[in-house]
């Protein structure tokens, strides 16, 4: 607590836009160690609002105004707060304190070492085997008989920022793989990051050679090669190097680079272009910019767009994961992919590719799964990324964000294929950056034991799996033809589009749109209660009468395969359903139930009602003022002929 | 009149065809005087497409002759076809799809070629398919249209206290792009009328086109005044405008044009209506681009759409260049604007640009869309669509001679009519549940109203649509998407009907590029039909398990 000047200040004004406020409300502010909190002085409402300090990016204090000094919170879930306090002296004080509480210099200063919630010492520990990386791999059917594991870094003693258990070709031997360590950044050697099963292909991924200009490493050429001989039938494999060629050949003379093609027997070498963690870092700050314009001419907006670079930056991870999940799925040839360190570009490369080749990645317990392999235990360095700790900002990346996005646009592309809505993307990446949960923190999987994270802390996943049904995409189905086996999405430019989910929380504010997802989960959900409902009346009756009674499940049937429907020339044919749509016997069944409707009870009125209540009329028409921009006719009006300007007058 | 006499050859076999999402298939091409035909009687039965001539905007050919290369191959087979050349025709329908066509034989590919190019633009209105379109299950008495302005001032009975059905019009004599009746305001008689009709560009003078139930206010709307360098006035006119606001304090004019578009109109004729002499009228500017402006605009957004460099700053750039969404964005808040007028101030409004006929009638419907649930239905959007486009005088058949690939030179084509399907779309997509139609009965309007089968949007307005028949002799499209078969595949299974305005954000990032039709032909969109079709088996499932 020594670093809080002052816990409580009263009278404050906040304006937070990013929760659909308008108007500044008045209430006291507190500063505890662990959260900011604001409670509003409305005694009806008493609205609280509670900011983690580790989820402060900045703070600001502009110039005071004659009402008060201003405090300006910037969050890394890319909310802001505008504080007002009356006494410039409690602001310098409110400032000097959270400039200090948001940059934590040790580890045990976070809030998810400190925070003990109410669970016993079993509760915790299962928490952390929640995710288990082994059975996912026996999912994916390694070890087998081309892929083993190696107890070479059980100790992490050949890479410490790999994780314990690894995968490597059956061939090789442990020669082999602590030379090619030696010859690789960080001695992050191949390792098999995804084996696809359909083709005995698979995804491995390592750092950088330590090339230079001539340097070459028989251990190293060998380990590729058992990589291609892991994939029976196979006489190739892709390099991928995910950086700018350019960059690339720079490296070389640092003493590292990429693999001569001369040196390595049948590897193609093939470079994406992702762009290195300090041009996405200053091309996030402009696409937030972006979302931070109040009120901008389209022109304004697509020229932001267009200059933060950011969905060209999107578009090339989305690339390189199509580029690998192409090579293995369609040619069933084997991928290595690299980047400088192998920890950022291509935890993203692979994690992608992930997601496009395996259904599994699309389902909520599988992207925890896949986060937790391809990020967490492969050392990608959360907490050097996500500044948990006060340090060096030229380590700062939204490399994670990223890949949340890429995800993100493939939904939007394949709205039917992923399990999870995008307010779970939202909730990773809020306790990626938050700490609030153990799981992220660190920057590899040793400092993770050396820490004692898992006796101290508690894992995030569980309580993201309780709320699974907050996250569930209402039309997910595994069984439509987008949704299965390998996802082939298109990467033309016009494909992609600005998340407004993740940057514009001023325009998320505003009135609560009407939302399909929303209504469907409530259609969807009633439909199973009522198909449970029905069930247990065919059970009833079966026992009272003694016979049973069959029911043939309701289902509509639907496409399966890619077969396009055929399009006759003209305009499009109306598409004729052997069951309308009865608009008024919809109606009725939302009235008393029916003769032929058994007890048909509430249920049957909820979704829809709540639905209706929910659309509050205050609500929906508060929104146009800043909507469409023309609440105040009077005074934004253009010139013209008003307020006496008439030119026939003049 | 005889189309066989451009068609040279009727017939041609072994043709390539590739379509967008289709592999190549080998079949038949016949061409009629108002389709083009190709089957394939590949295995798995016979696939069809029959694509109307009319849909057609551009078509590009190339023939290569290949008896001059035959001596480069040396195995033989190539050269054997007595005319030993091909040719490729490239189609560019105005629904954006584009089709190649392999056609064996240089002559044959050209006569084709020639033949397509006559026919898919033939100027004469009666003989266009929909005279010919015979659909078994459609009679010609059905009647033409879904209601008369009769039928709805009758239908209206508060707006009868203060308002009148006047057929001052009635042989379209006062103004030939109004229908024959118009609501007026009772004070104002039919000479009064006239006169205010000489005042006003095309005759058209100020009529309501929308009562606001809840306030009694309406929407009128009008061309614009011809008031021209000698500031003109007309007593006539200033009187029925006056009525329109009598017992109010004042109205609003939401003129489409920037102000200084209007003082330069003055200088051609035109004008706006000054404060001086309509002292309780506040005028408000919004300039909104039209005609060839507007045109253009969608020429460069389909060539940025089909761009394949694969460039996201191209992208980018060129979808800004294209301007499209702004023009998008400025309808939308213009008719945010009407709506805020008569909604939320209490206030008539008058709505006039140039001609009245163009922009005028685009924020007149969005904001009925916005403010009124009657128009939010199915039946009540076609009917709205009725009333301010076909009744109201839009003129279709100049407005949609050719679309965004034709190579034609540009005459008073317009797209106006398709950016109000985009600016539905947009309120459709922030309003899903809102709305009862569905996207496909966007997509299919955006495709009926280029190339149609029926006749309800040839001509340029009622009169024309009279002097030809139109009414008696073609089908009606408004009635035949309502026919209980067809009607479900364009409701929108989600709605739920309110009572509330729905306002739209005009904020840039809330507005997207209409990916259902500026890219309808692509993968993508086709994911999203999938998505839409399992929005609605979802519902139907449900209502099935409800009923039980």
């Amino acid at each position: 607590m020594e670093h809080i000047r002052t816990p409580k200040v009263e009278n404050v004004r906040l304006l937070d836009r990013s929760s659909g406020q308008r108007k500044a409300s008045v209430g006291t502010l507190y500063l505890s160690a662990t959260h900011t909190i604001f409670v509003e002085n409305n005694p009806e409402t008493r609205k609280e609002t509670w900011v983690l300090h580790s989820m402060v990016s900045g703070v600001e204090r502009p110039p005071a105004t004659p009402s008060g000094s201003q405090l300006i919170l910037r969050c890394k879930d890319f909310r802001v707060l505008h504080i007002l306090v009356p006494q410039e002296r409690d602001c310098v004080d409110v400032h000097t304190s959270l400039v200090r509480l948001s940059r934590p210099e040790k580890y045990g200063e976070l809030y998810c070492l400190s925070f003990n919630p109410n669970v016993n010492k079993e509760e915790r520990e299962e928490s952390w085997s929640f995710i288990d990386l082994s059975a996912d791999y026996k999912r994916m059917g390694v070890p087998n008989n081309l892929w083993v594991t190696t107890a070479g870094n059980s100790e992490y003693r050949i890479c410490d920022t790999y994780p314990s258990e690894l995968f490597v070709p059956k061939s090789a031997t442990p020669t082999v793989i602590v030379g090619s360590s030696k010859f690789r950044s960080r001695g992050r050697f191949p390792v098999l990051s995804y084996f696809h099963q359909d083709t005995l292909a698979a995804v491995c991924r390592c750092s950088q050679p330590l090339s230079g200009f001539s340097g070459r490493c028989q251990e190293d050429e060998v380990m590729l090669q058992t990589v291609m001989k892991s994939n029976p039938g196979s006489d190739f494999i892709y390099v991928v190097d995910t950086r700018p060629k350019l960059n690339a050949m720079a490296n070389r003379a640092a003493g590292k680079g990429y693999e001569n093609e001369d040196h390595y027997t049948n590897i193609k070498l093939q470079f994406i272009g992702i762009e290195n963690i300090h041009v996405m870092r200053s091309s996030q700050q402009k696409i937030v910019d972006v979302g931070d314009m109040r009120s901008p001419s389209m022109t304004d907006f697509l020229w932001g767009l267009e200059n933060s670079g950011w969905l060209k930056h999107i578009k090339a991870i989305l690339d390189a994961g199509v580029f690998i999940a192409r090579a293995v799925a369609d040619e069933g040839v084997s991928v290595v992919v690299h980047c400088s360190d192998g920890w950022d570009r291509t935890a993203q490369a692979c994690s992608v590719a992930s997601i496009l080749l395996d259904p599994f990645y699309r389902t909520i317990k599988g992207l925890m799964v896949l986060i937790e392999r391809d990020w967490v235990s492969f050392g990608h360095k959360f907490s050097h990324r996500y500044a948990h700790l006060d340090g060096d900002p030229k380590e700062v990346s939204p490399v994670i964000d990223q890949f949340l996005e890429c995800v993100w646009q493939l939904s939007e592309q394949f709205p039917c294929a992923f399990e999870f809505n995008e307010r779970f993307l939202i909730a990773v990446h809020a306790h990626v950056y938050s700490c609030q949960y153990g799981t992220f923190l660190g920057n590899s999987q040793k400092e993770r034991r050396d820490m004692r994270l898992r006796e101290r802390s508690h894992s995030a996943w569980p309580q993201l799996w309780r709320d699974r049904a907050e996250f569930a995409n209402p039309l997910y189905k595994a069984e439509l033809s987008q949704s299965q086996g390998v996802l082939r999405p298109n990467t033309s430019p016009y494909c992609f589009k600005m998340w407004k989910g993740l940057y514009n929380h001023v325009e998320k504010s505003a009135p609560p749109r009407q939302s399909p997802a929303d209504f469907l989960s409530a259609v969807r959900e009633e439909s199973q209660q009522l198909e449970e409902e029905l069930t247990n009346h065919q059970e009833k009756i079966a026992a009272l009468t003694g016979k049973p009674i069959t029911w043939e499940k309701i289902t509509v049937p639907r496409r399966r395969s890619n077969q396009q429907r055929q399009r006759p020339g003209g305009p499009d044919p109306p598409t004729t359903y052997t069951e309308p749509i009865k608009r008024a016997v919809r109606a009725a069944s939302r009235g008393p139930a029916g003769p032929n409707a058994p007890s048909q009870d509430s249920a049957l009125l909820s979704p829809l009602a709540l639905q209706l209540q929910s659309l509050d009329p205050e609500e929906l028409s508060a929104c146009s003022d800043l909507e469409s921009g023309v609440a105040d006719l009077s005074s934004r009006s253009s010139s013209g002929g008003d307020d006496g300007k008439d030119p026939d007058l003049e | 009149m005889e189309f066989s006499e451009h068609i040279k050859t009727a017939n041609v076999e072994d043709v390539v065809l590739r379509q967008p999402l289709q592999p190549p298939s080998r079949g038949t091409l016949c061409i009629t005087g108002h389709h083009l035909l190709f089957s394939d009687r590949g295995e798995g039965g016979s696939r069809q497409v029959l694509l109307l001539l009319r849909n057609i905007d551009a078509i590009e050919k190339s023939v290569e002759n290949l008896l001059g290369y035959s001596g480069f191959f040396s195995n033989a087979g190539h050269g054997e076809r007595i005319s030993g050349s091909s040719g490729t025709v490239t189609i560019k329908c105005k629904d954006l799809r584009v089709l190649q066509l392999d056609i064996p034989g240089m002559e044959q590919c050209l006569n084709i070629a020639h033949s397509i190019e006559t026919l898919s633009c033939l100027d004469n209105v009666s003989e266009m398919y929909p005279f010919f379109y015979r659909p078994t299950d459609f009679s010609l008495q059905d009647g033409w249209g879904l209601s008369t302005p009769e039928e709805y001032y009758s239908q209206a009975k508060a707006l009868q206290k203060k308002w009148r059905l006047s057929s001052v019009n009635r042989d379209y004599s006062v103004c030939p792009s109004y229908p024959p009746a118009v609501i007026v305001p009772h004070a104002v008689d039919d000479d009064t009328l006239k006169k205010a009709a000489k005042f006003r560009q095309g005759g058209r003078f100020p009529v309501l086109c929308y009562y606001h139930r809840k306030n009694g206010m309406v929407i009128m709307r009008s061309s614009q005044p011809l008031t021209g360098a000698n500031r003109k006035r007309c007593k006539e006119d200033e009187l029925l405008l006056q009525a329109v606001i009598d017992g109010s304090d004042k109205g609003y004019i939401i003129d489409t044009r920037s102000s200084q578009q209007v003082q330069q109109a003055r200088m051609t004729g035109g004008g706006f209506e000054s404060k001086s002499f309509y002292n309780h009228w506040k005028r408000l500017h919004r300039q909104m681009e039209r005609g060839k402006a507007l045109q253009e605009s969608l020429i460069k957004l389909v060539e940025a759409c089909g761009d394949e460099s694969n460039n996201m700053d191209r992208w980018l750039s060129k979808l800004e260049n294209s301007k499209w969404l702004s023009h998008v964005q400025t309808a939308l808040s213009t008719a945010g604007l009407l709506a805020e007028c008569v909604e939320r101030d209490g206030h008539s409004a008058l709505v006039h640009g140039f001609d009245g006929t163009d922009c005028s009638l685009l924020i007149s419907t969005l904001a009925q869309l916005i403010m009124d649930p009657c128009c939010r239905t199915l039946e009540g959007f076609l009917a709205l669509l009725e009333r301010e486009w076909l009744q109201a005088g839009h003129p279709f058949q100049q407005r949609c001679a050719h679309s965004a690939c034709s190579h034609a030179r540009l005459q008073q084509e317009s797209p106006v009519f398709l950016l109000l399907l985009d600016c539905v779309w947009q309120l459709w997509r922030q309003f899903p549940l809102a709305l009862g139609f569905s996207e496909a009965l966007l997509l299919r309007l955006a495709a009926d109203v280029y190339a149609s089968e029926y006749g309800t949007f040839l001509c340029n307005n009622d009169k024309e649509r009279c002097a030809l028949g139109v009414k008696d002799k073609t089908h009606c499209l408004l009635q035949a998407l309502l026919k209980p078969t067809v009607k479900d595949f364009y409701l929108n299974p989600l709605y739920e009907p309110t009572e509330l305005a729905i306002w739209p954000s005009v904020h840039p990032q809330s507005l997207q590029l209409w990916r259902g039709f500026f890219l309808r032909w692509t993968q993508q969109a086709r994911h999203l039909e999938e998505v839409q079709e399992e929005i609605r088996n979802m519902i139907i499932e449900w209502e099935k398990l409800a009923l039980r």
